[in-house]
């Protein structure tokens, strides 16, 4: 019987060669590091358990806003890019000028790098000096990732609304429905059960792109990390608000891996056609 | 009375004619068959008459309304049942769902009307024990059966059958032919295309030979399968019989 490993004591010894590199190549990792001539130094400034402890309560009070600008800005995007993705998948000559407005759109958003749009926004939209426009840099970060995410968002939703049979239109049609009840009640449920892990993925760009809003000023995790850090000289504040980020990433990418892999073991099972 | 009525009906697909000038009228609880190998426009036609497909030339009645070029498809389109050779349930939703959907959306009828005209159709099929399950969990004869009674939950005029058992594993092929015998009975106007010529022999009142998008022949099922006249119905009946299919 053969295998990729090789069989019997090949096998063992292969195996016990891949522990044995691995080991060596942390270890020397860990000795070049440590032995670098300003590791005492870095470990002072980066992982220093007395900063940690200090900084990590108000760094995590800042984090509310990050979570908060999250799940305003989430909601809103998911609305505006499902009508953006509605608008793209109009058909008829009539509805070109709104199609071509869609696809114009998400271009744009999709090619502007996102920390401009904020600058742009957040810098400019103030300086207009009406009365009637917020000049809060978080009101304006929210727009910004707003108007960014719902372009690459709109995309996934397309994507999901396209991968629908048109025979389930036909259906629908046939029984009477019209196209607006349609989408509504046929394509639209099943698009979007399709997409949501695509979605969440995006989710996941949105929580860590809350901290862009910080650099304009607002005091979010990474903004609040940066002022310890100029008051202190000390680096930990920063890993503090790293660990808030990840805190949050992770669960999500693992439910996210977790979603994928339950719809392929649907797919294979041969479930829904 | 007559309950269709076709006049010179030409469709196109590009320059692929698929209907030359189909002229077919269907008396009220009339069964009519069209049979036909692949290709020879017999789906083309049901999807025609039902408005999915927009016609060249020609008219098209239902009862004694003209619905070519309708303005509103919809109210057409909810009096012509049409199942398909894919079932295409709605996935996302459950058999009373499917079944309940377009009475509710489209005729307005409260959640419990419409509940309790879907129970008694589910139940008249057999399938009242189903009703709460989804799509994926129906074997297909099951599936097509819900299809069935989704579209009669419409209470249509007309039911249009496009080869309905083709997708089905052989065995479970009986269940639908049954269901479909039952609604012959029951006085249903229908036409069905189907490669079942057994059946089309036993059910229908009327069997068309569609050949290259015109109706070649047309006949009792008697005077198709016994006695055909034009050399092409007779070549296409004896390639069946040769795969045993009749």
């Amino acid at each position: 019987m053969v295998n990729s490993f090789g069989s019997g004591g090949d096998g063992r010894r292969s195996a016990a060669i891949a522990l044995l590199s691995t080991a060596v190549f942390f270890i020397l990792v860990a000795v070049a590091i440590t032995h670098a001539p300003g590791w005492p130094e870095v470990r002072r400034t980066f992982f220093n358990w007395g900063e940690f402890k200090a900084t990590f309560p108000e760094i995590a009070r800042a984090f509310l806003l990050n979570v908060k600008i999250f799940c305003i800005a989430e909601v809103l995007i998911l609305v505006f890019a499902l009508f953006l993705a509605v608008l793209r998948s109009l058909q008829g000559p009539v509805f070109f000028p709104l199609r071509a407005l869609a696809v114009v759109y998400t271009d744009l958003f999709r090619g502007i790098p996102t920390i401009l749009v904020i600058a742009m926004l957040a810098l400019g939209a103030p300086a207009l000096g009406l009365s009637y426009v917020p000049t809060s840099v978080v009101f304006w970060g929210i727009v910004s990732l707003v108007l960014v995410y719902s372009a690459y968002v709109s995309e996934v939703y397309r994507a999901g609304i396209e991968s629908i049979h048109p025979s389930q239109q036909a259906a629908a049609r046939s029984l009477g429905l019209s196209h607006r009840q349609t989408l509504r009640r046929v394509i639209l449920p099943q698009a979007v059960r399709r997409v949501i892990p695509p979605l969440l993925n995006d989710f996941i760009g949105l929580q860590k792109d809350t901290a862009l809003v910080g650099t304009l000023g607002a005091i979010e995790a990474f903004q609040q990390a940066s002022i310890d850090t100029n008051a202190t000289f000390n680096y930990t504040a920063y890993l503090s608000a790293a660990v808030l980020f990840v805190a949050i990433t992770i669960p999500l990418a693992r439910f996210t891996d977790w979603l994928v892999a339950r719809d392929r073991r649907r797919r294979d099972a041969g479930a829904v056609v | 009375m007559t309950a269709l009525a076709v006049e010179g009906v030409t469709k196109s697909f590009g320059k692929h004619v698929v209907l030359r000038s189909i002229d077919l009228a269907v008396e009220e609880h009339e069964v009519v068959a069209l049979i036909g190998a692949s290709g020879s426009g017999k789906s083309t036609l049901l999807r025609c008459i039902n408005l999915l497909e927009r016609i060249d030339e020609g008219r098209i009645f239902l009862a004694d309304r003209e619905i070519t070029g309708a303005r509103d498809v919809n109210a057409v389109r909810r009096q012509i049942g049409i199942v398909f050779q894919s079932f295409n349930l709605f996935p996302h939703m459950n058999v009373m769902r499917n079944v309940t959907l377009a009475p509710r959306d489209v005729l307005g009828l409260s959640k419990a009307e419409a509940e309790a005209r879907a129970t008694e159709l589910l139940e008249r099929f057999g399938l009242a024990d189903k009703r709460l399950e989804y799509p994926d969990r129906l074997s297909g004869g099951q599936q097509q059966r819900v299809a069935i009674v989704r579209a009669l939950a419409m209470r249509p005029e007309l039911m249009l059958l496009d080869e309905v058992t083709s997708a089905l594993d052989p065995e479970l092929v009986a269940e639908v032919l049954q269901v479909i015998g039952e609604l012959a009975q029951g006085g249903m106007t229908m036409v069905l295309a189907t490669h079942e010529m057994s059946f089309a022999r036993d059910i229908a009142n009327r069997v068309c030979f569609l050949d290259e998008g015109r109706i070649l022949e047309a006949g009792t099922p008697e005077e198709i399968f016994t006695s055909p006249k034009e050399p092409r119905t007779q070549q296409f009946l004896e390639r069946i019989i040769k795969a045993r299919r009749l």
